[in-house]
């Protein structure tokens, strides 16, 4: 059934990181891609790949899924591997006809591929345990400084919210709407790809003003209930950063400082 | 005792397109309803009585006439946010008025608008989820309940922010009977604990039948207005306008029509109950023999 | 005679083999007749919603059998379309599929879905606007200008111009006022008469399963609980109530007075038929008391 799809593919669950501070999960977040890509040979990348792994297994997260998170962005890993391989200039390792396959070539292949997989699995595993609203909360509250700017960060993700309440009422509603014109005859799953297209149409209008008419009337709703922007509102969940949070940094501030000396005392393999 | 809501020969229509006249929706309604009553409108599709509605909140604001709540008017600009938070409003469609993602939060909305403390809001939150018996769900996502529990976290959204009246237009117009008993105690419950008043607009009338008073618009206007035992009365009337009177009421009516003549006191209003109308059949039957 | 609608060991499950596998249907054998008129019974959830989209194979069974005026529905899947125009199914609030520029227009979808020529839609079109009392000129606007109750009648139009052997209808007066409903449902009882199609009313009020339909089919738990004329469904009215479903407050009142001790039939059902009875019982008294 189409309501059944869950958004953000959230794993609800009480492990030490699904219980993190959104705040500072999106901040390690941001910590192990700068990580990753610092890390310029194989020891510094293997820290990379030890702490997701940890994560993973604090978080109770099989491994299965990291997989399953893997398989759409294989192809992109094998091109730019091959690319990498056959483009970068030079000791030659193996030359056969216009081929030349470089030591460097290699090494950067190696070293992307090793990234891209940490980076889907390190971004995958925030989703994997934080609930698309703690998330939101999360990005509202770190971006809180930018207020003084003028940027609509309250409007923002008071609209995220709106849009994550509204996504499971809508396929629904998708859902009926298209029972209701196949029962009328419509003809959605042969003919040409116009055919198809237009027979859309049918569905997509009565969405449309559906989705109008209920933005209007959750507007209304939320008048009734004193709504009147982001200026002066309080909030019930208040985030407080527990030792957890701190620990959690302070391993990540540890594994930084492993792969910037990893760095110094190692070659370089780019 | 001053009323908590009271209208002064309220006018109002919607604006027309070009060149077209707009007819009124309220053509004078006045209306003095008292703090802690449960009062029922009840009116066909057309009548007016969801418009009356939203003058109560300053959603709509009257053509002429005059509404004041807890003696603010709701024309006072200045004060509307004081006029919404003492009436409070839960709509038709339950899903169309929750914000959150999760139940408590929705809750919690209301509160985190008026700016109040976060423990506060908290108290506050798990005091009404349990005053609605939807305690249990309040981690829940909305759109997982039926309707029935989503119109109830709607009242409990509302409730929490401690209005004076509670204002509801035709919320069990979608609902399932399950859902549509769920709701009805919820709020003979909300008026026995709290002594609220409750402002219930329906069409649907073994509902109006549970309040303490009941007004049928017509038109515009009020056409009745009385205890249920007197408004049911009027069975033509209310037929004439396009509405139901409870079978066990029709069923005395038009034995009557037909020549029947039970005891004198008893009037087919008196009887809105398939037991108030079994008892007197059973003793006009036993007076005949 | 073969009938309308007949189904073996109908079983449907959602999502098998998943965690939230759920059985909506559980073995029902049914066997509806070819020109019945049929109330069908049941909470939320009971699966009677699941069950009538088989009707018109929008569901494919997950074992079981359908057969539709004798032949088997899913013998043949690629021409499971031709089954859907035999079956015409109009969902609750149908108002919500309408899209085209005008009322005629969307009126026309299905019949022209079915590929007839232009006459015949035409034909068909205006005939199915005099069944739901649709005046000519309404059919030249655009659908989202009419009222609620209009929009309503036009959807069901829609489909009646299908001219379907079977219609099915899920609720088709939710949220309507009772002049609204009342309008829809004798509309919908003219063109049964005039028709002579089998028609599918699913409904929670007793009151018009009782007042318009002859069978009365009752689904509890996703099994079907009985099939019967609606006098002896109702005359289980202690059956039914245990299931949780309400019976006509007038039905109601007669099995009280019944365990009164008083002779009056049990299986009374319509306002009218009380009336009939009690001036049975009470006789010439009545008259000259």
């Amino acid at each position: 059934m189409l309501k059944d799809i869950t958004l953000g593919q959230f794993f609800p669950g009480f492990s030490p990181v699904h219980r993190l501070d959104p705040r500072i999960k999106l901040i390690l977040t941001v910590a192990y891609v700068v990580m990753l890509f610092l890390a310029n040979n194989l020891v510094g990348l293997a820290f990379g790949i030890l702490f997701f792994l940890g994560a993973y297994f604090l978080a109770r997260i099989p491994l299965k899924m990291m997989l399953k998170g893997l398989k759409p962005v294989l192809p992109i890993i094998l091109f730019t591997s091959v690319l990498n391989m056959f483009f970068i200039t030079g000791d030659p390792l193996f030359s056969w006809w216009v081929i030349t396959i470089t030591r460097q070539g290699v090494y950067t292949a190696v070293i992307m591929s090793i990234r891209i997989v940490c980076l889907i699995a390190g971004t995958s595993l925030l989703t994997y345990t934080t609930s698309p609203i703690s998330l939101t909360d999360g990005l509202e509250r770190l971006m809180g400084p930018l207020k003084k700017l003028r940027f609509p960060v309250h409007e923002l993700a008071m609209m995220m919210t709106i849009a994550l309440r509204f996504i499971p009422t809508l396929i629904e509603e998708t859902d009926k709407i298209m029972n209701a014109q196949k029962a009328r005859g419509a003809d959605m799953e042969t003919g040409s790809l116009i055919d198809r297209v237009k027979a859309l149409v049918p569905v997509l209008i009565p969405l449309f003003i559906s989705a109008f008419r209920r933005a209007d009337e959750l507007a209304l709703a939320m008048e009734c209930r004193c709504y009147r922007g982001g200026e002066g509102r309080t909030r019930m969940k208040q985030l407080h950063l527990g030792s957890r949070d701190l620990i959690s940094c302070a391993v990540m501030a540890l594994f930084l400082a492993g792969v910037i000396l990893c760095n110094l005392l190692l070659p370089s393999l780019l | 005792m001053e009323p908590i809501i009271h209208t002064e020969n309220l006018t109002f229509s919607y604006p027309a397109e070009e060149g077209k006249e707009a007819p009124p929706v309220l053509r004078g309604v006045s209306l003095d309803i008292p703090a802690g009553q449960f009062l029922a409108v009840l009116g066909h599709n057309g009548s007016g009585k969801s418009t009356f509605a939203k003058h109560l909140n300053s959603i709509l604001l009257p053509m002429g006439g005059k509404a004041y709540v807890d003696g603010i008017d709701t024309c006072d600009e200045e004060r509307v946010y004081d006029i919404r938070q003492r009436i409070g409003m839960v709509f038709q469609n339950p899903d169309n008025q929750i914000v959150a993602t999760v139940v408590e939060e929705d809750v919690a909305f209301g509160l985190e608008n008026l700016g109040l403390p976060p423990a506060e809001i908290r108290r506050r939150v798990d005091e009404s989820l349990k005053a609605v018996d939807m305690f249990s769900y309040r981690e829940h996502a909305p759109h997982r309940l039926s309707g029935g529990q989503k119109q109830r976290v709607a009242i409990a959204g509302v409730i929490a922010m401690r209005p004076k009246v509670l204002v509801l237009d035709e919320p069990t117009a979608m609902l399932d009977p399950r859902g549509r008993k769920e709701v009805m105690a919820t709020l003979q419950s909300l008026k026995k604990e709290y002594g609220i008043t409750i402002v219930l607009i329906t069409h649907y009338m073994d509902e109006a039948a549970q309040a303490d008073r009941v007004v049928v618009m017509d038109d515009g206007r009020v056409l009745l207005d009385g205890t249920p035992y007197e408004v049911f009365q009027q069975v033509e009337t209310l037929k004439s306008v396009g509405l139901d009177v409870p079978q066990a009421t029709e069923l005395l009516h038009l034995l009557q029509k037909g020549g029947c003549r039970l005891p004198g006191h008893v009037l087919p209003g008196h009887v809105l109950t398939a037991q108030e109308c079994a008892d007197t059949l059973l003793a006009y039957w036993r007076s005949l023999a | 005679m073969p009938y309308a609608i007949e189904t073996e060991h109908l079983t449907y499950i959602y999502g098998q083999g998943t965690p939230f596998e759920l059985h909506a249907v559980e073995d029902v054998s049914l066997r509806i007749n070819e020109g019945a008129f049929v109330g069908v019974i049941g909470h939320t959830g009971s699966g009677k919603s699941t069950l009538i989209q088989h009707f018109n194979g929008l569901l494919k069974p997950t074992s079981g059998r359908i057969l539709i005026g004798g032949q088997d529905m899913w013998a043949e899947p690629k021409k499971i379309r031709s089954f859907r125009f035999q079956v015409g199914l109009v969902f609750q609030y149908p108002e919500y599929q309408l899209f085209e520029e005008t009322v005629y227009k969307d009126m026309a979808y299905g019949p022209k879905n079915m590929g007839l020529k232009e006459e015949e839609i035409d034909k068909r079109v205006r005939q199915a606007a005099q069944f739901v009392g649709l005046k000519e000129e309404l059919l030249q606007k655009s659908p989202f200008e009419l009222s609620g109750g209009q929009k309503r009648r036009v959807a069901i139009a829609g489909v009646i111009a299908m001219n379907p052997k079977v219609l099915v209808l899920d609720e088709p007066t939710a949220g309507l006022d009772p002049k609204g409903r009342d309008r829809i449902l004798g509309q919908l009882k003219e063109y049964h008469q005039e028709e002579k199609n089998t028609m599918l009313l699913v409904s929670h009020s007793m009151e018009d399963v009782a007042k318009y339909a002859d069978e009365a089919l009752v689904m509890n738990r996703s099994r079907l609980y009985c099939h019967d004329t609606v006098e002896n469904v109702f005359a289980r009215a202690g059956d039914m109530e245990s299931l949780g479903l309400s019976i006509p407050q007038v039905t109601k009142v007669f099995s009280l007075l019944k365990a009164q001790g008083m002779p009056v039939s049990g299986s009374i059902y319509t306002v009218e038929q009380g009336v009939r009875e009690l001036e049975r019982l009470f006789g010439k008294e009545v008259h000259h008391a």
